[in-house]
């Protein structure tokens, strides 16, 4: 009946691109903490990020110089983003800054396209998409080696990120701004600072997020897609919290591909498009924070 | 038009203990959105060590004129038109709240605005963001600010959000302490809190001014309580100052009494009859 084997294949390649969803919902979060808005532009940034990275590649430039270079950029347009677009909106309503990342969104996408074209460009990282070989030989599953290694790095990121936020003076400076400008800005906390910090860190995190996806899928517009993906797993996991969006990018991860797999048969196939979605109203009903957002916290 | 009770020789007295006031404001003008005229010709001066009380009703203009010494107005559309300000002898126009802090003058919001999210004594670390102080500094920083606040000790780890109205007003004094300030600007800490609990945050205040001598700036409504801890007092009214003198002259006064605690010349008015009573006078 139910080949054990076969189940686990199943479930271990949806938690590994899972782990791709969390870390494009990582950009995400960083944002929100920080500046308490949702970054229409993060797909925008990802597919920018990765273009370019590419770009600079065609260019002639060896992968081991085109990486910083690509990271030099990110964070010009992190801090490009912070002068010319949070600066002026400072103490406005969360639905301005909305709207100007809406904007922001449309000038990378176009910015990008401009510079370096439209065409499909593929990326070799040296890493194939293909079946580690002990693995299959062992247990008679096919598991990506590009995936393992995706995940890998996603983890490494998070846990540096997690790091950051909760260990360190910058970490405890960003939760308060997240919390309060005013207030930051009352006691001296630099908020300039604090928001390129945080523009560049998510713009890094779109260029690793670009990198990977980008190895899988070909480095195109769709990319500005991905983001969308990461939808689900900010709502299941919380727009706040790092390790929410790890566990909900896993928890959508398997439930795509186990659900396509032994559920979809029932619908004719073709649920693991809308299953993460479903999963979020889900949560949205019971429990809007999320898995570990931030409470709201209220005092009447 | 400034009305002033403090007498001649009171006056001269004043005059020589401030000969360096830590800080001036001399005749401000502060315009929101480019139309909305709130404070018109305002200045007042806070001696080096003394409290001063800034006093006058809802939309009076006490907020606006504090975050116009720190600067906070930037970021609410408001700009100071005309008039300077100086602290400690430098004019503050052109910096950033962010440098005030530096130069040692914080403001405590009204309403307390601590870090929901983060433990009280998170958020008396982030009142030290701006310093560079090693681990064990930061440490006896914290316990000097313990030693004010015993209550947020045994709070510290809290969430600043789940606390009481007069727990976050005392982590958002704190906070400001934290940056090691000259002068603290203090906007409406009665706000909503019982009367106890006011006098409590008010003996804390007028310990850090002697102990550690902060110069405060204190913007209230309950004149009454702010009467009896300051050392001079501005009544502000309308976006001018209307009066001005030291604390105990203005208490006295008879205007002051009938506008600001409730009490005509005939005594404290019966509960009766104060729906009735009406303001017979006014300055403007």
């Amino acid at each position: 009946m139910l080949d054990f084997w076969f189940f686990l294949e199943v479930l271990v390649g949806g938690l590994l691109s899972g782990t791709m969803y969390a870390l494009v919902a990582l950009g995400f979060v960083l944002i929100y903490k920080a500046s308490s808005v949702f970054n229409f532009a993060q797909g925008a940034m990802v597919f920018f990020a990765v273009l370019s990275f590419v770009g600079f590649m065609e260019l002639g430039l060896p992968f081991w110089a085109a990486l910083p270079v690509t990271v030099g950029l990110m964070i010009l347009v992190g801090m490009g983003t912070e002068r010319f677009v949070l600066r002026p909106l400072v103490n406005q309503s969360e639905d301005t800054l909305l709207m100007a990342t809406i904007g922001l969104a449309f000038v990378i996408e176009g910015v990008a396209q401009l510079a370096w074209g439209v065409d499909v460009r593929r990326l070799d990282l040296g890493i194939r998409d293909e079946p580690i070989n002990w693995v299959m030989d062992k247990t008679g599953m096919l598991v990506s080696q590009l995936d393992v290694t995706a995940a890998a790095v996603a983890g490494i990121m998070v846990a540096a990120l997690a790091l950051l936020f909760s260990h360190t003076k910058v970490g405890r400076g960003l939760r308060a701004v997240a919390d309060d400008h005013a207030a930051a800005l009352s006691i001296g906390i630099p908020l300039k600072h604090i928001w390129m910090l945080v523009w560049a860190t998510a713009g890094v995190v779109a260029l690793v997020a670009g990198m990977l996806w980008g190895a899988r899928s070909g480095v195109q517009f769709a990319l500005v897609w991905v983001a969308l993906k990461a939808l689900p797993v900010l709502i299941i996991g919380g727009f706040t919290s790092v390790p929410g969006v790890i566990l909900a990018g896993l928890i959508v991860g398997a439930v795509e591909k186990l659900g396509e797999v032994f559920i979809g048969p029932f619908f004719g196939g073709g649920i693991e498009g809308w299953a993460p979605y479903m999963l979020a109203v889900l949560f949205l009903l019971i429990r809007p924070e999320g898995l570990f957002g931030e409470k709201i916290i209220r005092r009447v | 038009m400034t009305v002033s009770v403090a007498s001649a020789v009171e006056r001269t007295a004043a005059v020589e203990a401030a000969v360096q006031p830590v800080l001036a404001v001399k005749n401000i003008e502060v315009i929101y959105n480019h139309v909305i005229l709130v404070l018109r010709g305002v200045s007042l001066e806070v001696p080096q060590g003394k409290i001063v009380a800034l006093l006058g009703g809802n939309g009076a203009g006490k907020s606006t004129t504090l975050k116009s010494i720190s600067t906070l107005l930037g970021s609410e559309r408001g700009a100071v038109t005309k008039g300077s300000i100086e602290f400690r002898g430098q004019r503050t126009d052109q910096l950033t709240p962010g440098e005030l802090v530096g130069m040692g003058l914080v403001q405590v919001m009204e309403g307390r605005h601590c870090f929901g999210h983060l433990t009280a004594e998170e958020n008396l670390i982030t009142g030290a963001y701006a310093r560079s102080i090693s681990r064990s500094q930061l440490r006896e920083e914290l316990d000097r600010i313990y030693a004010y606040f015993p209550r947020l000790k045994v709070r510290r780890s809290s969430l600043a959000g789940y606390t009481s109205g007069g727990e976050q007003q005392m982590i958002a004094i704190g906070r400001a302490m934290m940056a090691k300030p000259n002068m603290l600007l203090l906007d409406e800490p009665s706000m909503g809190l019982a009367p106890q609990i006011v006098a409590e945050i008010f003996e804390i205040v007028r310990d850090l001014n002697q102990k550690e001598g902060v110069s405060i700036l204190l913007a209230e409504q309950n004149t009454n309580v702010a009467l009896k801890f300051a050392d001079y007092g501005y009544i502000l009214e309308s976006g001018r100052i209307m009066m001005d003198g030291p604390a105990k002259a203005l208490a006295d006064n008879k205007d002051v009494k009938e506008f600001y605690l409730g009490m005509s010349s005939e005594g404290r008015k019966s509960f009766r009859d104060i729906k009735s009573y009406r303001r017979r006078k006014r300055w403007v």
